[in-house]
């Protein structure tokens, strides 16, 4: 293969615009579920459970293995095996270690399954491979939806747990103390991460999820500390890296994974170096009235030294 | 009368056949500071855990502004250990201080404009304006812990718990810390339990001290428990309590609490 036929098996815009028309379900389904692995996402990274988006992301394509193999509805299968997943997940991995351990067993034997499944069923070996990396197994209009529809429960769901879950993963003790339910929010996140696990697996596959469900968010977490920003670029990203990896995917005769899993990539290497070169500036967005005048006073070369002494100096308190 | 704060009835704790208190009674009012002191492992921690609803007792009953305490209340204020936030927590200072107004509450947050306006004014109370808009991550430990102290002065609580929230913290920051607590409590008219190894800090503050070590107690304030004869008696051994210029020196605990010493010794 010289490198013209490589270039049009990945960038293909030949008859782009009669295919465009045919993605559009896609695109809509495509744009949904960034919106659920950004959400998602920020939560996952705050509660420490990228390790454990893998794990579900393994027995979640154990089940859709094993629909495959019975001939029954591989969204289903999916769904069912990631829920059961993420639940024993959170209910038996309450502290961090534990939970590690618990995937680092519960993994492999997800991925053992999904194979076995795999090297029995007969059909198209296209179908097959698609679990691990995406090709979506032939969506049709009733799946799309369904796709959907779990997507909207989700985010509704998040929704509505929102300030309590912030308060119990940022802050578990003292969220306690509060009366907050903290050990309840964690199993009902669980379940919502198991649904968004089997949702993301239908775009970019099981091997790939963390890129729609951490990328995006750690991305998002580098460059921003308010938590609506963080909420807001992390849904952002995942939506333009799924949308995007759609619509570069249309001509070429690759999957989208690659497409989605290198924009999101992407997207955190530029987030990564803007973050780091903030940090080195010692911007951390304090104001700096109170920063005493002997400082300030001391030449232009106090001034560029000012935000890393003020950080050292002792404060007066007010009052 | 009023109902008291807090409150233990024939309260004991016992962790397999190793009894930490027995037969604890004890009724902590409004707008008293209320000091737990101890060697490590004498149940300070463990008391916190029981008014918090997260230690049930192996006897008696534990109460919360006249109810039986439940897991976790909105009668309670609470300030732990400092503990670091990790680096890229997406929380600013101010979130923080928010999750303590109603960070319990379900749904997203509506109605911005109040919320933002009492969140500036606890920021301001303990001093913290200056870096409202900074990520937690990026603040140092007494910097957290002030914002801790906003978060649970937050709801005006009933009761405020603190477990040895001035430790790792240098001494300005001590001082500035408790003397915010001291404020909730003798000001507000919140009822503080106070749990801490070191109470000199405090010393200026504390109306009524609880004094737990080798399964015994004594109550009192801190002139009729921390004495010679009290402690030597609770410890089983000489125990050398100096009054010097308003502060505390506890010299020669025995050796199972050697670290406690220690810390008193570098301290004093």
């Amino acid at each position: 293969m010289d490198f013209n036929e490589l270039w049009s098996a990945v960038f293909n815009f030949q008859d782009y615009a009669q295919l465009l028309p045919l993605v559009r379900n896609s695109l809509i389904a495509g744009a949904v579920l960034g919106l659920v692995g950004g959400m998602v996402g920020v939560f996952v990274m705050m509660r420490d459970l990228a390790f454990a988006v893998h794990g579900v992301a393994e027995l979640s394509f154990a089940g859709a293995a094993f629909a495959l193999l019975i001939g029954a509805n591989v969204v289903f299968g999916s769904l069912a095996g990631s829920i059961i997943a993420a639940v024993i997940i959170g209910l038996l991995g309450t502290r961090a270690r534990d939970r590690n351990s618990i995937i680092g067993v519960v993994m492999p034997f997800g991925l053992g399954l999904g194979i076995l499944f795999l090297s029995l069923y007969q059909g198209r070996s296209a179908n097959k491979f698609g679990l691990l990396t995406g090709q979506i197994v032939s969506v049709d209009t009733v799946q799309l939806n369904l796709l959907t529809g779990c997507s909207v429960f989700v985010i509704v769901a998040l929704l509505a747990i929102w300030r309590p879950l912030t308060f119990a993963s940022a802050d578990p003790e003292v969220a306690e103390a509060r009366g907050v339910p903290v050990a309840k929010l964690g199993i009902a996140f669980m379940f919502l991460l198991g649904l968004a696990v089997a949702l993301s697996i239908q775009v970019v596959g099981a091997l790939l999820v963390l890129a729609l469900v951490i990328t995006p968010a750690a991305a998002a977490l580098r460059v921003a500390a308010s938590p609506r920003l963080v909420v807001l670029l992390s849904v952002v990203f995942a939506m333009a890296s799924v949308v995007g990896g759609i619509l570069l995917a249309l001509g070429g005769r690759i999957p989208i994974s690659p497409y989605v899993t290198t924009i999101s990539f992407l997207i955190y290497v530029v987030c990564r170096v803007i973050g780091g070169r903030r940090d080195r500036r010692g911007a951390d967005r304090r104001t700096g009235h109170r920063l005493p005048a002997t400082v300030a006073a001391t030449g232009p070369a106090a001034v560029s030294a000012a935000p890393v002494q003020a950080r050292t100096l002792p404060r007066v308190p007010k009052g | 009368m009023s109902t008291p704060a807090a409150s233990l009835e024939g309260a004991s704790l016992s962790f397999g056949r190793r009894v930490l208190w027995q037969d604890l009674d004890l009724q902590i009012n409004p707008g008293e500071f209320f000091a737990v002191l101890g060697p490590n492992g004498s149940g300070k921690t463990s008391l916190m855990r029981v008014l918090l609803g997260l230690q049930p007792l192996t006897s008696g009953i534990a109460r919360v502004n006249g109810r039986p305490v439940a897991r976790g209340s909105r009668d309670i204020g609470y300030i732990p250990q400092q503990k670091s936030f990790a680096n890229h927590t997406p929380l600013r200072a101010r979130d923080l201080v928010g999750l303590g107004l109603d960070g319990h509450r379900w749904g997203v947050r509506l109605g911005r404009r109040g919320f933002r306006r009492r969140v500036d004014e606890l920021l301001e109370q303990v001093g913290a304006s200056s870096y409202a808009d900074a990520p937690v991550g990026r603040l140092s430990g007494g910097e957290q812990q002030r914002l801790r102290a906003a978060q649970a002065l937050a709801s005006d609580p009933k009761v405020l718990l603190c477990d040895e929230p001035l430790l790792s913290l240098d001494l300005h920051h001590q001082q500035a810390i408790s003397s915010l607590i001291n404020r909730q409590c003798h000001v507000n008219g919140s009822a503080v339990v106070f749990v801490t190894h070191e109470i000199n800090p405090i010393i200026e503050y504390v109306d009524r001290v609880l004094y737990l070590a080798g399964g015994q107690f004594r109550v009192g304030t801190p002139e009729e428990v921390m004495t010679t004869e009290v402690l030597s008696s609770m410890y089983d051994s000489h125990v050398e309590v100096i009054h010097n210029e308003g502060r505390i020196v506890v010299v020669g605990l025995p050796d199972a609490t050697h670290h406690y010493g220690d810390e008193q010794d570098e301290e004093a």
